[in-house]
């Protein structure tokens, strides 16, 4: 499937990669290359096979609601690139 | 004293005899890295050499153990050799450093990686290369390149992996030491950097098949932090796989065994069979019909997966941050793909992409949902074949090492070199790779063995009686 350079820009804001001019070219051969690679999944009857998301069986796994230690907020804050208090910083959402 | 050419056991009896401190392993360790290093550039960053003693009395009592830079381990940087998490010093241990550490095992520092473990060759390290130790002009493989790499160079006694699509098991083979990938389930994932979340599986990187049961020993077992981790006892692995290998049903499957694959490697395959049988194994050839397809399936399962896991990394709550962006767009959003874009590299960025094309409106049903169909039909193969077999025999790499540079501007040739290893992880099979020879060139050669869920005991008793039976293991690249 022909895979256009305003595709790539689409999938790249959708990922939230600002990609330069030259690296959306350069995606632009290797993404259709690629897809054109899986097409041949097209050729497999699975009309009535069911999706497997998973290896095991699993349904809900709960847990004990009961209070166990965690880790320290403050050395998590202490981590990020900008923090005030209890909470992250981040540029202005809202002009 | 040479300590550093030692297995595990081998030091642990030496350690409870008294004829050894934990401290002399180390200070071996660090004259080998001094000497060779510079050559193979195994490690993230530099190691610690100082004893840091869990003062546990355990299995790896003094035993230092070297892990792969996506697991963390509390104070240490976790980087997964990617500019996006620089400086990133984990908070927490991940279950499978806390158990090391439970066991007495010292933990030495990071291993170097493809970034996120995106990759078959440890080329996409933000860092370096990691060159294979065999020859210093070909790569380790990958991603856990730098984990089998320092093992084989004796800069390692043994290390830790993750594997999604066969990166414990191409470079195991590619370097030429013993490296498992656990049923899925078997080893708790909290605290690995997620890059697929329904294939990943932590595993022991070792220089024989005894060390590798040993370590797997230690870290497998359920843990409530990881709710796909399965409540299973965990077996006695060094008792059981000393019985012996009569009567076990080995499959071969034909679709393996065609174009593509090295003559060298064929042959070291059928010598592999000869020994087996020889050690009284009974052999029979089986189909897995829809091995083609792995690689497809895989390419778009496993970037689906990690397009959705990698979005934590987008300059709020660790790594790098950078600001910018174009003026239609917040500030915030700037931020976002400034961060990522200057953050990931090359590979990521194509992974991110397909995986967000395969993810989004309009193409979800022709590629994700059809691969995860495509899936079950490859499990199914798999449950097929092990109604009448033990173990399935194939090699684990098509090829042996390739040279650094050779697969870079080819990422299509590059997923194809896991085409022997991909289809474990969507099944969620467990696989082992095992040194079973060396091409004309001096390159090693890996054979894979793959077994039932939680079929990993009959793994180590077949890997360890052709060990027994062989010396491929016990070569040493001059370095």
């Amino acid at each position: 499937m022909p895979i256009s350079r305003d595709d790539v820009k689409h999938i790249a804001h959708l990922a939230r990669l600002g990609l330069t001019e030259e690296e959306i070219s350069h995606f632009q051969g290797q993404l259709e290359s690629i897809l054109e690679y899986v097409d041949k999944l097209k050729t497999v009857d699975v009309s009535r096979v069911d999706p497997m998301t998973h290896v095991l069986d699993l349904k809900n796994v709960y847990r004990k609601d009961s209070v166990s230690p965690s880790i320290d907020p403050q050395a998590v804050l202490k981590i990020a690139p900008a923090a005030q208090g209890q909470f992250y910083k981040v540029p202005k959402v809202i002009e | 004293m040479n300590l550093h050419t030692l297995t595990a056991l081998e030091l642990r009896s030496r350690l409870d005899r008294g004829s050894v401190k934990p401290q002399d392993i180390l200070a071996d360790l660090r004259g080998r890295y001094e000497a060779v290093e510079k050559k193979v550039m195994a490690f993230a960053r530099p190691p610690s050499f100082e004893y840091r003693d869990g003062a546990a009395a355990g299995a790896l009592k003094g035993i230092p153990v070297v892990i792969k830079d996506n697991i963390c381990s509390q104070g240490d940087l976790t980087e997964c050799c990617s500019k996006i998490l620089k400086g990133f010093v984990a908070p927490y241990d991940a279950t499978v450093v806390e158990r090391l550490k439970k066991s007495g095992a010292s933990i030495m520092g990071k291993a170097n990686m493809d970034e996120f473990a995106f990759g078959s060759s440890c080329e996409t390290s933000c860092f370096h290369p990691t060159r294979n130790p065999w020859n210093l002009d070909c790569v380790p493989g990958g991603s856990s390149g730098g984990s089998c790499a320092c093992v084989v160079a004796d800069e390692a006694i043994v290390a830790l992996g993750s594997d999604t699509g066969g990166s414990i098991r191409q470079p195991a083979s590619l370097c030429g030491v013993v490296g498992m990938k656990p049923t899925y389930g078997r080893v708790s994932r909290y605290g690995l950097v997620a890059f697929a979340s329904s294939l990943d599986q932590i595993g022991p990187i070792t220089k024989d098949v005894r060390d590798n049961a040993l370590v797997l020993g230690v870290i497998a077992g359920h843990d409530d932090r990881d709710a796909t981790s399965a409540h299973m006892d965990v077996p006695d692995y060094l008792a059981e796989m000393e019985k012996d290998i009569r009567g076990l049903r080995v499959a071969i499957p034909r679709e393996y065994f065609v174009e593509g694959m090295d003559a060298d490697v064929r042959q070291a395959m059928m010598e592999a069979k000869a020994k087996l049988e020889s050690l009284g194994a009974r052999f029979g050839e089986v189909r897995l019909p829809h091995t083609d397809y792995a690689v497809a399936v895989y390419y778009i399962i496993a970037t689906a997966e990690a397009s959705s896991n990698l979005a934590r990394f987008d300059g709020v709550q660790y790594g790098l941050r950078q600001t910018g962006g174009s003026k239609d767009e917040s500030a915030l959003v700037g931020m976002y793909k400034e961060t990522r874009d200057k953050g990931f590299g090359a590979e990521a960025k194509r992974r991110l992409i397909l995986g967000t094309y395969v993810l989004s409106s309009g193409y979800y049903d022709a590629y994700y949902l059809r691969a995860s169909r495509v899936r079950r039909l490859i499990r199914e193969d798999f449950d097929k074949v092990f109604k009448e077999y033990d173990v399935v025999l194939t090699p684990t790499s098509p090829t042996p090492a390739f040279r650094i540079g050779e697969k870079m501007d080819n990422p299509l040739s590059m997923y194809l070199s896991d085409i022997y290893t991909i289809s474990v992880n969507l099944a969620g099979v467990p696989a082992i790779s095992v040194p079973c020879g060396f091409t004309g060139s001096g390159l090693p050669v890996g054979m894979q063995l793959i077994g039932r869920p939680f079929g990993e005991t009959d793994l180590y008793r077949a890997a360890f009686h052709y060990e027994q039976g062989t010396s491929w293991h016990k070569q040493k690249p001059k370095l």
